[in-house]
């Protein structure tokens, strides 16, 4: 079991990324990506969540009756959701803003949803932990290079910090706008994942 | 007309999916057929159209700060459970479609039989949670809020069948191995995205 717990971490930042391969939680990933440091608070979240819904749906997965599962899942989950909306209100309340709704749609948030029924519901609470957090790192991941790209092309920043030098707007440079906009977002998933695609030979039949 | 502002400005220039990306996940699973995306948008306007009031009255009556004023009881009107939204809101979702799909079942079999195996993957739709979570955050009145309900509910079902459709004509097309099925409907609903914005600007 022991190299089980790697291969739990490991597999989901690649090979079974939940954004670009399990097409799971594509919706915030758009979203929040305008700007990295909204990216990595939501990140945190998610990441967050994610690994405790698991473990605390994986402790009680015996007793869950089938029928009435999803709704378990839902209030385990929300409860979650309101700590960490909570937390972020009370120490991070300019980022909370910005973040507006999407803290919120953690609670219907694929990724969420999709590991406790895929993963949690039938395995132990170590492992059903690492899932989790090996999921978040894996939509972090995605979620860090969209926001990298669309800050550094967008605002010419990175961080906040500006990094296109002054000598390229003189010289006739402009922000691309549109980066910053709903088309953007989508463009630059949309490539990412052809890349992610190609690199782990993952195809989609035609 | 404000009303109907609204209404426009939902459906078209903010449109829920391409303007606020809500509703991706299902957008992306359900539009590769075409009869299934009709399906999935009737029944996204049709629940929309009846979540989005029932939170307004939840809200405004029982969570908001002071809500509980028509009680009477002052320890009351001066509780504030807006902490309790989300798992209010959800819970409802979850209810009301659960007794949509009994009602439907009992009341109109030949609907059930269209839009009965999309129910269930609506509670999960973020779009709908997300449109109570919007509703609530630009504080909109009642008759605004059915406005919202089913206008965006609109916007939603027209740009998934409008991706159906898109999708059926690229079928037979020579797509890049690793572009297909989701890194090109990615980059279609960005194309998509860029019309939509050439409705901003429009207003009644």
């Amino acid at each position: 079991m022991a190299t089980n717990y790697t291969k739990v971490i490991v597999d989901p930042l690649s090979e079974t990324n939940p954004i670009t391969i399990q097409i799971l939680g594509v919706c915030s990933a758009l979203a929040v990506t305008t700007k990295l440091e909204t990216a990595l608070v939501m990140s945190m979240g998610l990441t967050l969540v994610t690994a405790g819904s698991n473990f605390v749906i994986s402790l009680i997965r015996n007793w869950i009756p089938g029928k009435i599962r999803m709704i378990v899942e839902m209030a385990v989950v929300s409860t979650l959701v309101i700590l960490a909306d909570q937390f972020l209100r009370a120490y991070m309340y300019d980022i909370s803003r910005q973040l507006s709704v999407f803290v919120g749609l953690i609670i219907t948030n694929c990724i969420v949803m999709g590991r406790l029924e895929a993963y949690a519901l039938s395995n132990p609470p170590l492992p059903s932990f690492l899932d989790g957090i090996g999921n978040g790192l894996g939509y972090s991941l995605v979620l860090i290079v969209v926001a990298s790209f669309r800050e550094i092309l967008g605002s010419g920043t990175w961080m906040g910090l500006h990094v296109v030098p002054a000598s390229f707007y003189q010289a006739g440079y402009i922000n691309n706008g549109m980066m910053l906009l709903a088309p953007g977002a989508f463009i630059v998933l949309g490539l990412l994942i052809w890349i992610q695609r190609t690199l782990s030979r993952y195809f989609e039949p035609a | 007309m404000q009303l109907l502002s609204l209404a426009i400005e939902q459906i078209f220039i903010q449109n829920i999916l391409l303007a606020t990306f809500l509703g991706m996940c299902s957008f992306l699973a359900i539009s590769k057929q075409m009869k299934a995306a009709i399906g999935l948008g009737m029944a996204v306007i049709f629940v929309q159209t009846i979540t989005v009031p029932v939170n307004w009255l939840i809200q405004s009556y029982l969570l908001a700060p002071g809500a509980l004023a028509w009680t009477g009881i002052t320890a009351l009107s001066k509780m504030d459970l807006s902490f309790l939204t989300f798992i209010c809101f959800i819970a409802t979702i979850a209810c009301l479609v659960q007794l949509l799909e009994m009602t439907m079942d009992k009341f109109f079999p030949p609907l059930y039989q269209t839009l009965g195996i999309y129910l269930p993957l609506i509670t999960v739709n973020c779009a709908i949670l997300g449109g109570s979570l919007f509703m609530m955050q630009r504080g909109y009145n009642f008759t605004q809020s059915v406005v919202y309900g089913v206008s965006s509910g609109t916007g939603w079902a027209l740009a998934i069948v409008a991706m159906g459709a898109i999708r059926r004509k690229i079928r037979y097309n020579n797509i890049p191995a690793g572009l297909r099925g989701l890194g090109i409907t990615m980059i279609l609903t960005g194309l998509m995205a860029i019309a939509f914005m050439c409705f901003s600007g429009i207003s009644l």
